[in-house]
Order: structure tokens, then C-alpha cells, then sequence
């Protein structure tokens, strides 16, 4: 700058400084990440140490009040097996089923367009919309109507009102939901594996198996490993799911933390105990997830 | 070796019959890439492909390894159709262009790779890794992984996994082009001595005529799908069979004079001033001299010729021992020696018979 004197009127503009430019650039997301997400969390964090209840929502520190309030409740460690099983599950099934649907949606066919934009429809359906949907469809007017019309079910309430059946709906929507965006991670991963690798394990002799375990497998383990961590967040910080489709029940056989912390915080009023049980989880899964993204960043490396 | 002359009919290598490859395009358009293929190797032969980029050349490769499907047409390795069999019963070694290493192995399980896929036991493994780890000078690479290699180490790690299964053939495509410019001089003679080491018939792509000519015992050329010539790398340069060849194949190509419904051919180096051709069923024309480059010791000297045909721009290429003084702006006697004139039918481009040019 000092060294070449500018012409007069030749002034940087705003526009140039980069330093301006960053913050306005950031600003925006800052403010919404503030409002949305930092703030609601400290909030909870602060309630969960609180006397705060729905009558009376003037902070009171607490100290562990809530969290043995939450720990003397049998509920609660049933919804966090749940929510374990659930998660674990829906892991599983989701990525092995995206990873199928991803190697369906790269092979070539006809009207593959059409196919790719309507296997992701579950995923851009409203949760609660879906939900209602399922329920509908697996309650008394879907198919359990078609089963006892059937004579395949007798007595009893619709398969959402059993207890097994029940778990298991609630799984096979979080499944369905998820698949078609594990499947399009999954997708973008194969996308980048540089395709003369396959060709290479054909030249190499490799059969189907070895060619999938061998090769294709350890090369999309990262973003599999993605479409994994996204799973577990959307599964078990999901509250709609389990809300509208069994409501928890029947008999809280299906409650999850989540719908748990609703359940007590919001509808019961005791809005610590809420807070803490929604907390619980927290540190397991932001460990969880801190040990598979770096295992991914190790593994990418290796490209 | 033995045993195909025992049985006194000497198997080819590899050999493609009728090879057809059509590809289904955008809107039911269809793209003949292999129009009608007959090539064989013979065994322990050097064959290289040559052709434009989008000739054919590697679906021809492909299609032999098993990788691609021909539409129609046959291809025998050592005399046993493979039509419908997968790479792995073919006894075929590949190295793709790219060398298509697996990332996330090491060096070491690269070439184990197609050993394990063949069950080959523990022990044996080690000791065919280590042979061939040994014979391409990697084997302190052993423990790396690919993104750790340079190109050159790459590419002997690709050439050690297509060695260890021990084929029938070796296909390489453009196995250089990954490689820096002085690096692929070194290499190719690698190559060369390395194919010499093994004994087994190679066939490799290539669009640089450079590698063609000096790796091949013959060279195939191709063009849109077709097969323009195959022979020995002087009989491609000096016996071209149509203009097609004559002009990909020489730097500068071939010059192509219209005369009547002929094309006379000469290749530039043959084109001198006409008081060094010494013949005396020397061709001469006159050369309206435009301009004179100075290449590594030789005079590229561009300009146009007449009388002999239709005016046609050409080059000529004089070697330091001419010292003619050329300048450009006038012309100048040229002279061909008569037996280095090809002649092609202007129509078709294919060769046919000499025609008396005098003077």
C-alpha cells in the first residue's frame, strides 16, 4: 500500500476487503446456527440442572435433582434400551440396504431418472406427513383391515397396538425413511471410486464377492461410515416417528428418549427431568461419532 | 511352446475374428467402435496397437481381456474361444491406463490380489510377490501405499500384479501416457527388455507412433473401428497401405500430390533438392520455398509444389549432411527418388499400382 500510492477515487471498496467480506458471508449462519441450535441447547443444559416445571418456569438451580428424578424411573432405562436397539438397528438395515439401492440406482436401466427421483421421495416427505401415513396404513384402516378381511388376524388390536409389531413398525419406517439418503451417500462415494479399480479386480480374477468385499467395500467405508452417523443422529434424536405412529405405547414399549423427554417435559410438566433425560445421550453419541469420523479421515488419506 | 508344435498347428496367442462392438448411443443412435476385426498375436510377439484416440483401439484391448462383450465376432486365446468368459478364465494380464492400483492396499496385497482371488496358498503368494516385486526393482516398495508412488513406481506396481497370475498375454494400454516425457523414454525401453525377459505376447495401445514403431514386432493400425494395416513397423513406414496410414504414421506425415485420379506420396525426408538425388529415375518438381524450421539438425523446409500434380503444400526434410543454401521465397528443383513414390487412389485412398511420372 504504501509503496504504490493510488490514484485519488481509486479507493477499495468495501467489497474488497476480505475481512469485511468473510463476517457478512458468516453472519448470516451464525446467527441462525445462534438462534437455533446454540441457544436451544444451552437452554437444555440449564434445565436440566433446574426446578423448572411447566407451572412454574423461573430458574431455579437444582443441581442432579433431575437426572436422579430421571434415573429412578424405569421407564427411562427402558427407552434408552430402546433407543440403543432401535439406532443399532436401523444402522444396520439402513446402510445395508442404501448400499444395495445405491448399486441398483448405478446400473444402468431404463427410466433410471424417473426411478432415482422417486426412491427419494420417502426421504423428502415431511417426517409427520410419512408418519401419519404409516400409521394409517399399518393401524385399523390399512392393513390390518386387508389381514382380518383375510381371516389372517383375529382378535386383538392392529399390529401398531402390539408390542412386537409395534417395535418393529416403528424400525420399518425409520428404514424406510432413511435408506434412499443412505443410498444417495453411498451413491456419491461410488461415484468418486475411480472406476478402472473394478475393471482392475475383474483383469485380477476377483469373483462378485471379493470384488464387493475386497474392493468396493474398504474404498466406500468412508462414506458409508457417513451414512452411518447420519442414521443414528436422524433415528435417535427423532421424536415424530415414534409420536405419531404408536404414541410410545402400547404400554411405553416403544418409548425412546426422545419422546420420553416430551413425554415428561413437555406433557408432564417437569420440564428438568425432560431436559436430562434428552441429554443423557449426548456425550455417548458425540463420542461416537468423533471416534468414526476420524477412523473416515484416516481412510481417506489413503486416496 | 512345445506343445502347440507338437500338435503341429502354432496356436496364435490371441486372435480376433470378425470383431464387431456396437455401442447403443443417445437416441437409439449406435456407435460402431470395432467395425469388422481380424488381427492375431502370435506367440511371444510384440504387437502394438495403433490408431487416433477414439479408433477402437482400446475397446479392441477390452474386448479381448473379456472386459467388454463383442456384438459379434470371435477371439481365441492360444487357439480356445473365450467368447462369454469372464477375465479371470482367460489367462489375460491387463494394465489399464490409469494402473487402477486399489488405494487402500499396500504395494504388497496389490500383487497379492489376483494371487489370493486364485487361492493360491500363503507360501507361494509370498514367494511369486517377491519374484516379481524383484524382476520390476520395487521391492523396497513393498509396504507403501499407491498414493506414496510416483508414477513410474506405479506402473511397475501394475506391471508386477498383471505378472504375478503368469498369463498368456500381456494387454497394456498406453501404458506410458501417465508418464513425464524423459521418463517415458527410460521406460519403454523397460518395457522392451522386460517383455524380452518374459517371453510372453504383448499387445499394447498406443496413439503415439513413436512407442508404436519402436516397441512393436508389428504394429496394427487402426481407424473408426477398422483395421487399416498390420505389419512390421518398416513395412507400415515405408509400404503404407492407404493415405490413412501413410499420413498418421511420420512426423511430418506423408505428402499426398493429386495427380489425375491418383494421390502421389513422398515421404518428407525423400523430398531433397534435386542436385543431391543422384538417381536417375529421380522425380524432380519445383518447391516454392515459404519457410525453413531448424530442427534438431535437420531443415524442415515448407513451400509447395507444382508440374508433377495439382499445386500442394508439402514438407521437406533435409538432413544436416544437405547443405544446400535454401532461402525462402524462391524456388527451388526438388527431386524423389522414383522407387520412394507411393501412389493411392484418389477416391478410395488405397494403394495401387505405380504410374509412370516423367521427368
Amino acid at each position: 500500500m504504501s509503496g504504490t500510492r493510488a490514484r485519488a477515487g481509486d479507493r477499495a471498496r468495501l467489497t474488497d476487503r476480505e475481512g469485511f467480506l468473510a463476517w457478512a458471508f458468516l453472519l448470516p449462519t451464525v446467527v441462525y446456527l445462534t438462534a437455533l441450535v446454540v441457544a436451544p441447547f444451552v437452554l437444555t443444559v440449564a434445565f436440566a440442572f433446574s426446578r423448572s416445571t411447566g407451572d412454574a418456569p423461573s430458574y431455579r438451580f437444582a443441581g442432579l435433582r433431575d437426572f436422579r428424578t430421571v434415573f429412578g424411573d424405569d421407564v427411562f432405562w427402558r427407552s434408552l434400551l430402546d433407543t440403543l436397539a432401535l439406532t443399532g438397528v436401523a444402522i444396520v438395515l439402513v446402510v445395508v440396504l442404501g448400499t444395495a439401492l445405491a448399486h441398483v440406482l448405478r446400473a444402468g436401466f431404463r427410466f433410471r431418472r424417473t426411478v432415482r427421483t422417486l426412491v427419494l421421495l420417502p426421504w423428502t416427505t415431511p417426517v409427520a406427513l410419512s408418519a401419519i401415513s404409516w400409521r394409517w396404513l399399518l393401524g385399523s384402516a390399512g392393513v390390518d383391515r386387508m389381514l382380518r378381511a383375510a381371516s389372517l388376524l383375529h382378535g386383538g388390536g392392529s399390529p401398531l397396538d402390539r408390542t412386537g409389531p409395534a417395535a418393529v413398525a416403528v424400525v420399518a419406517v425409520h428404514v424406510w425413511r432413511l435408506t434412499p439418503l443412505a443410498a444417495v451417500i453411498v451413491m456419491a462415494g461410488l461415484n468418486s471410486v475411480p472406476h478402472g479399480v473394478w475393471d482392475a479386480a475383474r483383469l485380477d480374477g476377483a469373483g462378485v464377492w471379493r470384488r464387493f468385499f475386497g474392493v468396493t467395500v474398504p474404498l466406500t467405508l468412508p462414506v458409508t461410515a457417513v451414512a452411518g452417523v447420519f442414521t443414528a443422529a436422524i433415528t435417535f434424536a427423532d421424536v415424530a416417528v415414534v409420536r405419531v405412529l404408536t404414541g410410545g405405547g402400547p404400554h411405553d414399549s416403544t418409548q425412546v428418549l426422545p419422546t420420553l423427554a416430551y413425554l415428561r417435559g413437555v406433557e408432564g410438566g417437569d420440564i428438568g427431568a425432560g431436559a436430562a433425560a434428552s441429554l443423557f445421550l449426548l456425550p455417548l453419541f458425540l463420542a461416537g461419532a468423533a471416534v468414526v469420523l476420524r477412523v473416515v479421515r484416516r481412510a481417506e488419506a489413503d486416496r | 511352446m512345445r506343445r502347440r508344435d507338437e500338435a503341429g498347428t502354432a496356436a496364435k496367442a490371441v486372435e480376433a475374428r470378425g470383431l464387431v462392438k456396437v455401442y447403443e448411443g443417445r437416441r437409439d443412435r449406435q456407435v460402431r467402435a470395432l467395425d469388422g476385426i481380424d488381427v492375431s498375436s502370435n506367440q511371444g510377439e510384440y504387437l502394438v496397437l495403433l490408431g487416433p484416440s477414439g479408433c477402437g483401439k482400446t475397446t479392441l484391448l477390452r474386448t479381448i481381456a473379456g472386459l467388454e462383450r463383442p456384438t459379434e465376432g470371435e477371439v481365441y486365446i492360444g487357439g480356445q474361444l473365450v467368447n462369454g468368459l469372464p477375465p479371470r478364465i482367460r489367462r489375460v494380464a491387463m494394465v489399464l491406463q490409469s494402473y487402477a492400483l486399489y488405494p487402500h492396499k499396500t504395494v504388497h496385497s496389490n500383487i497379492e490380489f489376483p494371487l489370493k482371488a486364485e487361492n493360491v496358498p500363503r507360501h507361494l503368494r509370498e514367494r511369486k510377490i517377491r519374484w516379481a516385486a524383484e524382476l520390476l526393482g520395487i521391492p523396497d516398495l513393498l509396504g507403501r501405499k499407491p498414493r506414496q508412488l510416483s508414477g513410474g513406481e506405479r506402473q511397475r506396481v501394475a506391471l508386477a500384479r498383471a505378472l504375478v497370475r503368469e498369463p498368456a498375454v500381456f494387454l497394456l494400454d498406453e501404458p506410458l501416457s501417465g508418464l513425464d516425457a524423459k521418463l517415458r523414454a527410460t521406460t519403454r525401453d523397460e518395457l522392451k527388455r522386460f517383455q524380452r525377459q518374459i517371453g510372453t505376447a504383448t499387445i499394447y495401445v498406443t496413439h503415439d507412433q513413436e512407442e508404436a514403431m519402436g516397441l512393436g514386432d508389428r504394429v496394427a493400425v487402426l481407424d473408426a473401428g477398422r483395421l487399416r494395416q498390420v505389419g512390421t513397423p518398416r513395412d507400415i513406414y515405408d509400404e503404407p497401405a492407404d493415405t490413412f496410414v501413410a499420413t498418421f504414421v511420420g512426423s511430418p506425415p506423408m505428402n499426398l500430390v493429386q495427380r489425375a485420379d491418383r494421390l502421389v506420396g513422398f515421404r518428407p525426408e525423400h523430398l531433397l533438392p534435386a542436385e543431391n538425388v543422384a538417381y536417375d529415375s529421380r522425380v524432380t518438381m519445383p518447391l516454392r520455398i515459404e519457410r525453413i524450421e531448424y530442427l534438431s539438425g535437420d531443415r524442415h523446409v515448407y513451400g509447395a509444389v507444382t508440374r508433377i500434380g495439382a499445386e500442394t503444400r508439402v514438407i521437406a526434410r533435409l538432413p544436416a549432411t544437405v547443405i544446400t543454401p535454401l532461402t525462402p521465397g524462391e524456388t527451388h528443383e526438388f527431386a524423389v527418388p522414383g522407387d520412394r513414390l507411393r501412389f493411392f487412389d484418389a477416391e478410395y485412398g488405397i494403394r495401387t499400382a505405380p504410374v509412370r511420372i516423367g521427368g
